[in-house]
């Protein structure tokens, strides 16, 4: 079966006045139709810059420098500018972090949602508002059409949240890319928002690729789970692998680091140090510094390993605790 | 609304009367205009009779009285030097500077509201860095110089336009007006182009800020990544929320264009209102002053109503209510 979002030796970079500044360094994956891939990492870790390479939306000074971005076997990378545009909102469509910001407000949620079917699909306005009706009933909003009439600030957050959801299904794409969109809400509406995008995900066959820093929420709701670190992949798995059997010092830190996996009354163990500057990173291994098991080979050699479908960027990955 | 344009209307009434009262006394310490009106060689008695004819005799709060009766009757005084009536003194003039500045305005908005979005949209390129080298001169060379630079190449060294004075006066629509005639806009063109440079400036410096702002909105993002062109994102998108700044200070340069365009008019020689109050002051004119300037808030106060309705015509978040 032909992946929905095939990501290969994706690189992107960013020019400064020191040179150039790698953000995504490398990055391979693919998410298969109707599956969920969450992306992990902490700010700065490239997750997001991944996810605008993908649709296409880099601006200078930030530049794509190789790779390959395949939706359903074709290549955005290959296309003009102009066809890459056509494909953004119909077969690859993103959401946001925050639901405050996404929508405009001085239009009516009607005529923005009607703008992004008419700019795909010669339809009357009426028939375009017809489509964001119906994919407002799709993601759980009672009385759309009543919606359509509102403006964003009409809306509670969560009920934004689900505007940008259904504005990003109208064209019923491939795949879906969402940039933290639960971060900014709270936690029960977030709870309503990944039961539906589960429910979306089984029901359309749309792949999603749910980028965040929340591992809880990445483990209850991914098939699959990429973590990021300085740019780089340094794991990936499917969820239950990840998740239990970590195998990167660096995702180790992280699933310890998440309070509700934790023993009560025990320290919290942490990670030592912070994210590195992606100007300034060390030689060899970008974690190294923060590593327990780094050692001499850790400082002179950039790790690349991988063990089939799980990938593990390390020298020393963890043994796979049973 | 019908709560918002009563408060409006009696906070208005409140800044007239206000203005008024300023207006009295500041113009009551300027000083006394008989010593400019009358030859200095009239005697006592007609100096005298002179001054209780206007009734300058009088204390000021006892003119003031007087001046609020006469207005009460829809009188507003008769000019000193001309010895007409100031409303139909200001009307005689209104029309030559209401088609200038009209003029002048359309020029500014024209040009400059789609260059400062272009300079926004490409802001590191090399026209946009032309278009903001040049909103600089705009607002920043004085009017007077640029005037009399205008009058020096197009009308001494071209001559290809006259160098002042209103053209011909023809009729659009029964209105008497100089935009009728081609002889009128070669003499209105000079002065609104020079008129129109600040606020084309502005305009310009305004609309890019804007323009640099939106783009990075995540709003703009979304409509990117809903695959709208970006000819659709700028006109659909953002320039309905950055028009609400724009639409402020285009107003409140409307109204003070209108009201104060005396430099140009008097390196033009162009016979509006601007230059009209210039020679007022100049001659003491009290009933001219004082009404004109009242003429002045009161259309400063009906500009800022039309602004705050466009606004809430432009910004859903603003609902137009009375009261706190």
């Amino acid at each position: 079966m032909i992946p929905a979002l095939e990501v290969r030796g994706l690189t992107t970079r960013f020019a400064t006045r020191k040179g150039y500044v790698t953000a995504v360094n490398n990055v391979s994956f693919s998410v298969a139709p109707g599956r969920i891939m969450g992306l992990v990492g902490e700010s700065g870790s490239g997750k997001s810059v991944t996810a605008f390479s993908i649709m296409g939306l880099i601006d200078a000074p930030g530049e794509i420098s190789a790779g390959s971005v395949r939706i359903e076997g074709e290549d955005m990378r290959q296309m003009t500018p102009e066809a890459q545009r056509k494909m953004r909102g119909r077969r690859v469509s993103m959401v946001f972090q925050d639901p405050m910001m996404t929508l405009n407000p001085v239009l009516r949620v009607g005529d923005q949602m009607a703008m992004a079917v008419q700019v795909h699909d010669r339809v009357s306005k009426k028939a375009a508002w017809e489509r964001a009706r119906d994919a407002l009933d799709i993601v759980g909003i009672p009385a759309p059409t009543e919606r359509l009439q509102a403006y964003p600030h009409q809306l509670s957050g969560g009920m934004r949240q689900r505007v940008a959801i259904a504005t990003a299904l109208l064209h019923r794409p491939a795949v879906i890319l969402a940039d933290e969109p639960t971060t900014a809400l709270d936690v029960s509406i977030q709870g309503q928002i990944l039961a539906e995008v589960r429910r979306l995900a089984d029901d359309t066959g749309t792949a999603i690729v749910w980028v965040t820093h929340d591992l809880a929420v990445v483990s209850s709701l991914a098939d699959d789970i990429c973590v990021m670190y300085a740019g780089c992949i340094v794991e990936r798995g499917t969820a239950d692998q990840v998740i239990n059997h970590p195998c990167h010092p660096y995702t180790h830190g992280l699933i310890q680091s998440v309070p509700s996996l934790h023993e009560p009354g025990r320290k919290l163990p942490q990670i030592p140090g912070s994210t590195p500057q992606l100007s300034q990173l060390p030689s060899g291994c970008a974690f190294r510094n923060r590593c327990a098991h780094a050692t001499d080979l850790c400082r002179t050699d950039p790790p690349d390993a991988a063990r089939g479908e799980r990938r593990v960027l390390c020298h020393h990955p963890l043994e796979e605790e049973a | 609304m019908f709560g918002f344009l009563a408060q409006r209307l009696f906070q208005a009434i409140i800044v007239v009367f206000a203005m008024s009262i300023i207006v009295f006394v500041g113009v009551y310490a300027i000083g006394n205009p008989i010593d400019v009106l009358i030859d200095p060689g009239a005697t006592a008695e007609i100096r005298d009779n002179l001054i209780r004819q206007y009734g300058l005799d009088q204390p000021l709060w006892r003119q003031y009285l007087t001046f609020l009766g006469n207005v009460a009757q829809g009188d507003l005084g008769k000019s000193m030097v001309y010895n007409i009536s100031v409303v139909d003194l200001v009307f005689s003039r209104l029309p030559a500077t209401l088609e200038l500045v009209l003029v002048s305005v359309v020029i500014a908005t024209v040009i400059g509201i789609p260059a400062g979005l272009y300079a926004g949209y490409r802001p590191n390129g090399i026209a946009a860095k032309a278009i903001m080298a040049l909103s600089v001169l705009g607002f920043s060379v004085p009017t007077f110089w640029i005037g009399m630079l205008l009058i020096m190449l197009f009308a001494v060294n071209l001559g290809w336009l006259p160098s002042g004075g209103r053209g011909e006066v023809g009729t659009i629509f029964g209105i008497p007006t100089s935009l009728a005639t081609a002889n009128g806009w070669s003499h209105v063109i000079m002065p609104a182009i020079n008129l129109s440079l600040f606020k084309m400036g502005l305009l310009i410096r305004l609309s890019r800020a804007g323009m640099v702002e939106a783009m990075n909105t995540d709003y703009v993002k979304f409509a990117r990544a809903q695959g709208l062109p970006d000819g659709q994102i700028v006109f659909r998108h953002i320039l309905r929320n950055i028009s609400i700044p724009i639409v402020t200070v285009f107003g409140l340069e409307l109204g003070s264009t209108l009201a104060f365009a005396v430099v140009t008019e008097s390196v033009f020689t162009w016979p509006g209102v601007g230059k009209l109050i210039i020679d007022s002051i100049l001659q003491l004119d009290r009933p001219v002053m004082v009404s004109y300037l009242i003429m002045v808030v009161i259309l400063f106060v009906q500009i800022n109503l039309s602004v705050d309705i466009v606004y809430a015509r432009l910004d859903p978040r603003v609902r137009l209510k009375g009261g706190k």
